[in-house]
Order: C-alpha cells, then structure tokens, then sequence
C-alpha cells in the first residue's frame, strides 16, 4: 500500500498541479476573507448570500474561522475535480494498465491513491486555513475587530472545529470526484457531472422544492462545513452522507475490481 | 511455482469473448523459458487481448494458463517478476520521462537508482528530464522499453515495441532483446516486423482470427515450407518461355522482379537447369531458398489477400 501511495505522490506533487492548486486556494481563501473583513458591517453584506457580519460577531471566538468557512463549499468543488481528473486520467492515458502491472492488487491501487489525494487535500486545507487566519488577523484591525477571543481555548476549539469539519467536507467531495471518474472514466465528463450537479442542478432543486435539499448530497456536505442549516442537523448530514458515500464507493470499487482493463 | 516450472507461459484453451465475438478461441500454445517467442498474427487476431490475459488485466471467457508456473488469475505472483510493455507506451504527459519511471519504480518498490541507467540504456539519457509530451514517438517507445525492464525481468512481454523506431532504433530493440536473452531473459514479444522477429525468435506464436494456427520452433515452421526456387535467365525475353517449361512440369511458377519463382523441392533445380539449356535458355542464377517468414505468414494466415 505504501508504494502506491508513494507513487500517487510523486505525480500529485508535480509543480504545475501542486503550485497552481495552492494558488487558487490561497486566493479564493483570502479573497473571501478579505471581503468579510474589509466590508465589516456593510448593510449589502459582507458574508454568505449577503449576510451582514459585524465587528462584534468577528470578535467572537467563531470570527477567526468565518472566511474559512466561507470558502469551504469551494474547496470541496476544487477537491472533486482534483479527485476526479487523477483518477479518470488513468483511464485517458492509458497509464492504469501500466499501474496493474506493478500493483496487481486494485484495491490496493484504489486505496493508494485516495489516501494520496487524501493527503493533497489536507494539504491544501491546511494552506486554506492559514492563509485565512493570516488575511483575518491582518484585517483585523481596519475592521475594529477585537482578536483576543481568538486565541482563548474556546478560539482554538472553534479553529479545530472548523478544521476538522472542513477536512470532512473537503474529503466526502473528493471521494465524490474519485467516484465520478472511476464512472466516467473521463475527466471531462466526470468533473462536468459533478460540478453542474452540485453548482447547479441540486440549487435549482432545492430552489424549486424545498423539501428535497434535505436529501441532495451537495446540500449536506456543505451542512457539514458549518451546521448552520436549519431545517436539517448536521448529525442527518453525516449520515446521509456516510450512506450515499459509502454505498457509491462500494459500487463503483466492486466495479473496478472487476471491469476488464480494456483501454 | 506450482505447474509448468520449464514454461515461460502455457495456456490452455484460453478464450475471451465479447458479446457474439470471440476475440480469442480455445488458444493453447506454451513458451519455453529462456526464448525470444514471437507473437504474430494479423490485426485484430487476438493478440494484444491473450497479452493482456497473461498480465491480469483482463480475465478469460474460458479455460486456463500460467505465466512463470503460475495460474493467470493470481497475477500478484508472478507480475513481480514481469516487464511489460502492452498497446504502445503510455505514461503522464507532464511528467519527464525519468519521472515517469520513478512512479513506476516506486509502485513496484524497486530502487529508484536504477531509473537513470535505464534512462541510459534505452539512449535516452539525455532526455530523461524532458516532460514526455515532448517525446517523439520513437523516444515514447523507448521510454515504455525502459519501464517494462523496470523490475529486470524473468519474463518481457513486448506488444510492438518497435513501433515508430528508426532502422537505428529498431536495431538496437533487436539488439537489447537478444543480450536479455543471453541472460536468461524468457521475451515474448508481438510485431508485425515479421523479418526481426525472423532474426530474433527461436520459437513462434501465430495466431488467425483467435485460433492459434501454430506453435513451435520457427526454424520448424519455415523448414516445413515448400522451398521455392528462384531461376533467372541470362534475357528477359526468355522468361515467358522458362515459365512455360516449369508449367509444363508441374509446378506452380510466379513471376518477380524478372525471376521465375518456382514452388518445388530444392532437388529439382538440376533438372530445370537441364530443360532450360535444351530450350536454349541459358540462366544467369538458379536458388533454392525458403520462403521467409512473412511469406509464411501471408499463407498461413491469408493476411494480404
């Protein structure tokens, strides 16, 4: 197992995929959070959908990690199309029957390469994080936010929260995208499928009946960000979730394990 | 090992079928260990499929086989010990070629020191750090020819590696498969070079529409063949009259590049020698040779027609 995920590391961390997704992350991250900062109180809104967050709420020990959460819907999206391309280019290129040969075990090349992009993602959560922390701690000042509950225990443990919660996110789209491609076997169409269903199929959905969002995958990986939806829990979410990813999962891996290696 | 502990490979009417066709039918035919076998056959005959049997890629409709005496559906034991090259090199585009191997290396757990001597002896030491969508298909062949010795193997199965390779290049595949040889290197190797793998192969595999139509020794197949006789006279104008007298004769005659080629055992040569000096044909060269291996093929497998 460790070979594979040695080997999904070497091609995970080439300069132009690494470099480029800590980029964008750590401009989507800081963008969102200087927004917050920087239009502090502002009546159009500085916040989700054009919510007004002040001075006094970024002051709390939640304030610090509120632009990281922001942008953790996004970060999910970046982890699926990641996910979802490593795993459908093997496909395009014609590189798994090479990786069949060197590691005939496919669960064992399956799992090698999720625990690897696991890492990638963690990685790129990681980067997410601080480069937040370091934008709200350098806006603080101009947005007259009071930063000492940020560094209380309480601040730590909505940091680690938040964290841990994001993480969480960030993997259940991830392992969407390796579902998606391991379907697919095209990154294209894997990454088409999953960002139109989550960026707008399942939004018109829940737009149009409501009740449904409570059963949309998307709707409930991003209730795990924050558990701030208030017509379902974040205990429902983690369910639902862990039964649509799991049950998608199995599939797709009994799938693989089986489907001749054709191409 | 378990079975076939002489055999590189043995299978036994191995069979893959998909949906109404039959892609390979009830193939038996085995490869001592430390030969070079070819692979032959027309396209679409079956045998990049039974290739990709032998690795575990895809599994049998029916029946069995070996690979280094062990059963196909436990490629975990035997794929450590095999290089591989099938359908062509296929690696990461924006990875150099030296780390392309290096993924490669680590995931079969070699030691990465010997990616950069690899690199070497395929003549791509200089390119190694090159990204691989640079590579000219010559280089992309080569670089699948480093990767499939990657785990120096007991067994290399090559699927046209010549593929896109200059007369340089195609030299030095023949050269490098040959001193594997040497070293004890059992090579199973497809191309539609049928003259290398004349050179190269003391053992064959022919395959027609998924049925193997022979398996052994080249050096068998071709002495099996009817030895043609190649007579040229002195004039060109004699050859319509040096046709008529083989015809006369018995024999099935045809005519190439101003020759007579003539299907009859090589002892008959005195004898047309004879008749063409009574006609007042004099022949300015008169050889018996046999028919080469793509000539062989063509008969056998009714490709060309």
């Amino acid at each position: 197992m460790k070979h594979v995920i040695f080997a999904e590391m070497r091609k995970l961390r080439r300069p132009t995929l690494l470099l480029s997704t800590m980029a964008i992350v750590t401009l989507l991250t800081t963008l969102f959070t200087f927004i917050t900062f920087w239009r502090v109180g502002n009546p159009r809104g500085n916040g989700r959908r054009g919510e007004v967050v002040t001075a006094q709420f970024l002051s709390t020990p939640h304030g610090l990690v509120y632009g990281f959460n922001l942008v953790a819907f996004l970060l999910g999206i970046v982890a699926l199309c990641i996910f979802a391309s490593q795993t459908a280019q093997e496909y395009t290129y014609g590189t798994l029957r090479n990786l069949l040969v060197r590691q005939p075990s496919r669960m064992k090349i399956l799992a090698g390469k999720y625990i690897s992009m696991v890492l990638f993602a963690i990685l790129m959560v990681l980067f997410s994080m601080t480069s937040s922390i370091g934008m709200a701690f350098a806006l603080a000042g101009h947005a007259h936010v009071i930063t000492t509950s940020w560094t209380t225990s309480a601040g730590i443990t909505a940091l680690a929260t938040a964290l841990g919660n994001v993480l969480l996110s960030v993997a259940c789209f991830g392992t969407v995208g390796m579902i998606l491609g391991l379907l697919f076997r095209s990154p294209i169409s894997a990454i088409a499928t999953g960002v139109i269903w989550f960026l707008i199929l399942e939004n018109i959905l829940a737009g149009l009946i409501s009740s449904t969002a409570k059963w949309l995958p998307g709707q409930n990986i991003a209730n795990l960000t924050t558990g701030q939806n208030f017509t379902f829990s974040y205990q429902h979410s983690l369910i639902l979730d862990a039964i649509y990813i799991i049950g998608a999962a199995t599939l797709v891996s009994i799938l693989f394990k089986r489907r001749d290696v054709a191409n | 090992m378990n079975q076939g502990q002489d055999l590189a490979i043995s299978v036994s009417d191995l069979s893959k079928v998909y949906g109404e066709r039959a892609a390979l039918s009830h193939a038996t035919f085995s490869v001592p260990l430390g030969t070079v076998c070819g692979f032959v056959g027309p396209n679409g005959s079956g045998k990049t499929t039974t290739i990709r049997m032998l690795l575990g890629l895809i599994s049998p409709t029916d029946g069995t086989g070996t690979v280094l005496g062990h059963d196909i559906s436990q490629p975990e034991k035997y794929l450590p010990q095999v290089g591989a090259m099938i359908e062509g090199p296929a690696f990461y585009p924006a990875l150099s070629g030296r780390e392309n191997l290096r993924v490669l290396a680590s995931l079969g757990g070699f030691d990465q020191a010997i990616v950069d001597p690899l690199l070497e002896r395929v003549g791509l030491g200089d390119r190694g750090g090159s990204k691989f969508k640079t590579y000219s298909l010559g280089m992309k062949q080569r670089l699948g020819i480093a990767a499939a010795l990657l785990p120096n193997p007991k067994l290399l199965v090559l699927d046209e590696p010549t593929n896109g390779l200059d007369p340089n290049g195609i030299h030095e595949v023949r050269s490098l498969i040959k001193d594997l040889a040497a070293d004890g290197t059992s090579v199973f190797v497809s191309s539609h070079l049928l003259s290398e793998l004349q050179m190269i192969c003391e053992h064959l595999v022919m395959l027609r529409e998924g049925k193997v139509i022979f398996n052994g020794k080249t050096d068998d197949l071709l002495s099996a063949q009817q030895p043609v006789l190649i007579a040229k006279p002195e004039y060109a104008v004699d050859l319509n009259k040096l046709v008529d007298i083989v015809k006369k004769s018995g024999h099935a005659v045809t005519l190439e590049d101003g020759a007579a080629h003539i299907l009859s055992p090589a002892d008959w040569a005195a004898t047309l020698n004879r008749l063409a000096f009574e006609a007042g044909i004099t022949l300015s060269s008169l050889t018996s040779v046999l028919p080469t291996l793509e000539k062989t093929f063509f008969e056998m497998t009714g490709a060309g027609e």
